[in-house]
């Protein structure tokens, strides 16, 4: 059992740089954050390491943190420049009874994320619903597809009306020629 | 009964047909009352109601069904062997019809008195695996075919225990007629087949345990036969939608229903001439007691029914009741169970009949 | 010469008998010998956590209810459980114990459905439809209550939506009597049935790192012979309260891990919730079940992720709030969406026939796959 302090000294320790922070202002438990291109290594050092065993991962959220600047297009639709897209892991450690989330975040023009699938298999699906929704690239996902959305939507849509979780994601007019906005 | 008809009319196809359309309304009528019996029985032992709405006790719910099947459109889908498509489920039911030519219902109404009756049924009911074949294959749907390869092993394998029970019976009465075989176990129960047959002494009863086992194997093969649960593995419908007639619908799916129904009665009736006695009362006529000799038919052919219906209840049953084997397991308990258990008791049969 | 051979694609779903819904798995077969399954999701996607940005945050609760609308009480408790405790808000004990005996009650509904399509689907049709009159029972206790027989949207953040009926308890306790004997109806009915125990004994058998490793939850992981409850790894609400033990799949009719396990835990499962009732049903204490409900929800900054034992496993919701009375981002755990992943390591090597019955035991709900 360890604090979410201990493990950030153990993380800072082992990783340096790649740990950017700990932000302790949450109701749950307070969230470090990684490096997204270092996630893979320290996911593995996590699971692997006998004091923190993290052996599950219990939730992995795409998020959009719409922190860009707003401009509008030809076609008068506001969209969002600049700024980052995160990811949230939510760990849990089954023998040691501890938890704890990281994050990463990512800039959204080219938002690429290592892929944990090989350390955490629940995170297979999990990581195919945040490219899926947000647009999210997993490096070395073995299955990188769409999950939820139709395999077909990228045909019969724009830029915009991609990844519907993005904030400003406008819904396209026409899919495989059903009228969507309703 | 054909003789009688030929005297009556003097023509011998017109005899033939009316003969022939006994066993017809007896298979529709079957049918019907075994579908609305399927529902009330089921709903009674699922603690339901069951059909209520068509008719006092939903009597008339199959007639109505019957009557909306027949006027369904003939939707096919696009990419069936139309010929073998048609053909098959005519085939089917024409297996399981044909089967009743030789069933003696009483000692007057028996379509053909052949000597070979009993072999007649066993070779015509084959008929059947060929056109649940050609349904699977020709529907050219997955679902189907996996249905159709699974029946036709099921019933090609299940035949051969049905078979070696029915050598020993033939082995004990010395005929194939399905009449006589009925005719040796006249008067009261205790000269069934089941309790050792007519003939008393100590054979009689060495031969009841041995008769028991023999029944109870020849019912388990026929329950596959006709791929009732929990053989029904050809139509498991929670893993194969329907089996090989997924894809048929209208009155080609009504002649499978009735085919269906149809072999169930078949080999009820053949169990029940088998192992009970046929047609004959177990507990001796009212036409004697009384003199009426023409009542005598009658009651024959109500103790029949009653028997065929007696096993299509517990068939019903048995269905509500027990979950659905595998298909390996269906195979291992066919092969390594019941045709080495019904080949040790053909050859103690064989034994003890030459005692 | 040697023939040419291809294995035979089965698309089963998305409109087929045994699928719980609209799942699509493609299977290849071999003869009947399954050699890879592919689920394919998404048939049932209505967007829910697009929905949840556009709505405040008590507006939320009834689209929690359509998740897996088999036990909507426990999508409501979890999510309501994410918001306090973002908010930082206490709710009256008398809600504690009433949001306590719905859930559990729940349980018991949710569960009674998975055996009894699980039976189903193995071809035991009788069991299934005496398990729905039992469900009946529960489901006409909680009409009574708040007049939804389904989706209840019944716990609000910070309360209750109807207080609870005054033949409540009564019924309650009948129900906990009446059901008892029906358990053991169960058991000589359908659990120790020979040819129930053949089809699902040995087959599907899930190892338990294997299990961990896909977080799989609930009797899923259970099943696999390891005691991990969330009601006593990570207490909630007042779960801590109440005496009850957790039963893990021990392989009593085949290898640990089974679908025969997995079956089983739920069915003990069930005793373990009428326990919770029992001892929760006397103790109910006076008091307004909607004085602790804020009158405007607007939570401060921050991230929550708040999981709850369901009936199918580990319910999270991840919040994270930006400080309006709209949610910025709502993401579900869902437990079945996490328990299907593992539906392609279990099925390799089975035939057409088992994958009915491990999907059977792994009971999937769509409505929380697809979300």
């Amino acid at each position: 059992m360890k604090s979410a302090e201990e493990i950030f000294q153990i993380l800072k320790i082992e990783f340096g740089n790649s740990i950017l922070g700990l932000d302790k202002d949450t109701p749950t438990e307070p969230i470090i954050s990684v490096d997204p291109l270092q996630i893979h290594r320290v996911s593995k050092f996590l699971r692997d390491n006998p004091d923190l065993q993290f052996d599950s991962l219990m939730c992995l959220s795409g998020v959009d943190d719409a922190n860009g600047n707003k401009v509008k297009n030809a076609d008068g639709d506001e969209l969002i420049e600049g700024g980052t897209l995160s990811v949230y892991y939510n760990l849990h450690s089954v023998s040691l009874k501890h938890k704890i989330s990281l994050k990463v975040s990512t800039s959204r023009t080219e938002p690429k994320v290592e892929s944990v699938e090989n350390i955490w298999k629940s995170a297979n699906w999990h990581e195919r619903e945040a490219f899926d929704l947000l647009g999210i690239f997993f490096l070395n996902h073995p299955d990188l597809r769409r999950i939820l959305m139709p395999y077909d939507w990228d045909e019969f849509t724009t830029e915009v009306s991609r990844h519907p979780l993005k904030k400003d994601y406008k819904n396209p007019e026409f899919y495989q020629g059903m009228k969507v906005p309703y | 009964m054909y003789q009688y008809f030929y005297d009556l009319t003097g023509n011998t196809i017109l005899a033939t047909l009316i003969v022939a359309v006994f066993p017809l309304v007896n298979v529709l009528i079957v049918a019907l009352i075994g579908v609305y019996l399927e529902r009330k029985v089921s709903a009674w032992i699922q603690d339901r109601v069951g059909p209520n709405r068509t008719g006092p006790f939903g009597l008339f719910q199959t007639v109505a069904d019957f009557v909306k099947m027949l006027q369904k459109e003939d939707a096919t889908a696009k990419d069936i062997d139309s010929k073998l498509y048609n053909i098959a489920p005519v085939l089917v039911f024409t297996g399981s019809f044909a089967a009743y030519a030789a069933i003696p219902f009483s000692s007057k109404l028996i379509g053909s008195e052949a000597e070979v009756g009993l072999f007649y049924v066993i070779a015509i009911s084959s008929l059947v695996v060929g056109g649940i074949l050609m349904a699977g294959w020709s529907s050219n749907n997955k679902y189907s075919l996996l249905g159709a390869m699974r029946s036709a092993a099921q019933i090609i394998s299940y035949e051969i225990p049905t078979a070696i029970i029915v050598l020993s019976i033939v082995m004990l009465t010395g005929t194939l007629s399905l009449d006589k075989i009925s005719n040796m176990q006249t008067a009261y129960f205790w000269n069934w087949n089941i309790f050792g047959g007519a003939e008393f002494g100590i054979a009689k009863f060495l031969l009841i345990p041995f008769m028991v086992v023999g029944f109870i194997i020849i019912f388990i093969s026929t329950l596959a036969e006709v791929n009732r649960t929990p053989f029904d593995i050809p139509e498991a419908e929670s893993e194969l939608v329907a089996g090989y007639f997924t894809v048929y619908c209208g009155m080609k799916w009504a002649m499978f229903m009735l085919s269906e129904y149809g072999n169930m009665f078949a080999v009820s009736a053949i169990v029940s001439i088998l192992f009970f006695g046929g047609y004959h009362s177990p507990i001796g006529y009212l036409g004697n007691s009384l003199g009426i000799e023409w009542l005598i038919p009658f009651e024959q052919a109500f103790w029949f029914l009653a028997k065929g219906w007696l096993f299509i209840l517990i068939q019903m049953w048995l269905r509500w009741t027990l979950p659905r084997l595998r298909v390996d397991q269906l195979m291992s308990l066919c092969w390594k169970y019941l045709i080495p258990y019904a080949f040790v008791n053909l050859i103690i049969i064989g034994v003890i009949s030459l005692l | 010469m040697a023939l040419k051979t291809e294995h035979m694609v089965l698309n089963m779903g998305p409109q087929h008998p045994s699928t719980h819904g609209v799942l699509r798995l493609e299977l290849e077969i071999e003869g009947e010998l399954v050699k890879k399954v592919t689920p394919h999701l998404g048939y049932l996607h209505r967007c829910f956590e697009k929905h949840a940005e556009a709505m405040q945050y008590n507006q939320v609760v009834p689209y929690t209810d359509r998740l897996d609308y088999l036990a909507a009480i426990g999508n409501n408790f979890g999510y309501a459980l994410a918001v306090e405790k973002l908010l930082g808000i206490e709710v009256p004990e008398r809600v504690e114990y009433i949001r306590v005996i719905m859930a559990e009650l729940q349980r018991i509904a949710s569960h009674l459905v998975a055996i009894g399509s699980n039976g189903a689907d193995i071809g035991a049709l009788t069991p299934f439809l005496y398990l729905f009159r039992d469900r009946e029972h529960i489901l006409s206790i909680i009409e009574e209550t708040c007049g939804a027989r389904m989706l209840y949207n019944y716990i609000w953040i910070g309360g209750l939506s109807h207080d609870i009926h005054p033949d409540f308890v009564r019924k309650t306790k009948e129900f906990c009597n009446y059901f008892k004997p029906t358990i053991v109806e169960l058991d000589n009915l359908l659990s120790y049935n020979k040819i129930f125990i053949e089809r699902t004994a040995n087959i599907g058998v899930l190892p338990v790192d294997t299990a961990i490793n896909f977080g799989s939850s609930g009797p899923t992981l259970r099943g696999s012979g390891i005691k991990f409850d969330l009601r006593r790894d990570d207490p909630y609400s007042i779960y801590d309260r109440f005496d009850f033990e957790i039963p893990v799949g021990k392989g009593l009719m085949g290898i640990v891990g089974d679908c025969w396990d997995r079956y089983y835990v739920r069915i003990r499962e069930m005793e373990q919730s009428l326990r919770i009732i029992e001892q929760a049903i006397d103790h109910i204490p006076e008091g307004d079940v909607q004085s602790a409900i804020p009158k405007r929800i607007k939570p401060p900054k921050g991230t929550v992720y708040k999981r709850v034992e369901n009936p199918r496993g580990e319910l999270g919701y991840f919040i994270i709030s930006d400080g309006t009375v709209n949610p910025f981002r709502v993401k579900v755990r869902a437990p079945s969406f996490v328990n299907l992943e593992v539906l392609g390591e279990l099925c390799k090597g089975y035939l057409v026939a088992d994958v009915i019955a491990i999907l059977g035991s792994i009971d999937i709900v769509l409505g929380e796959v697809d979300r």
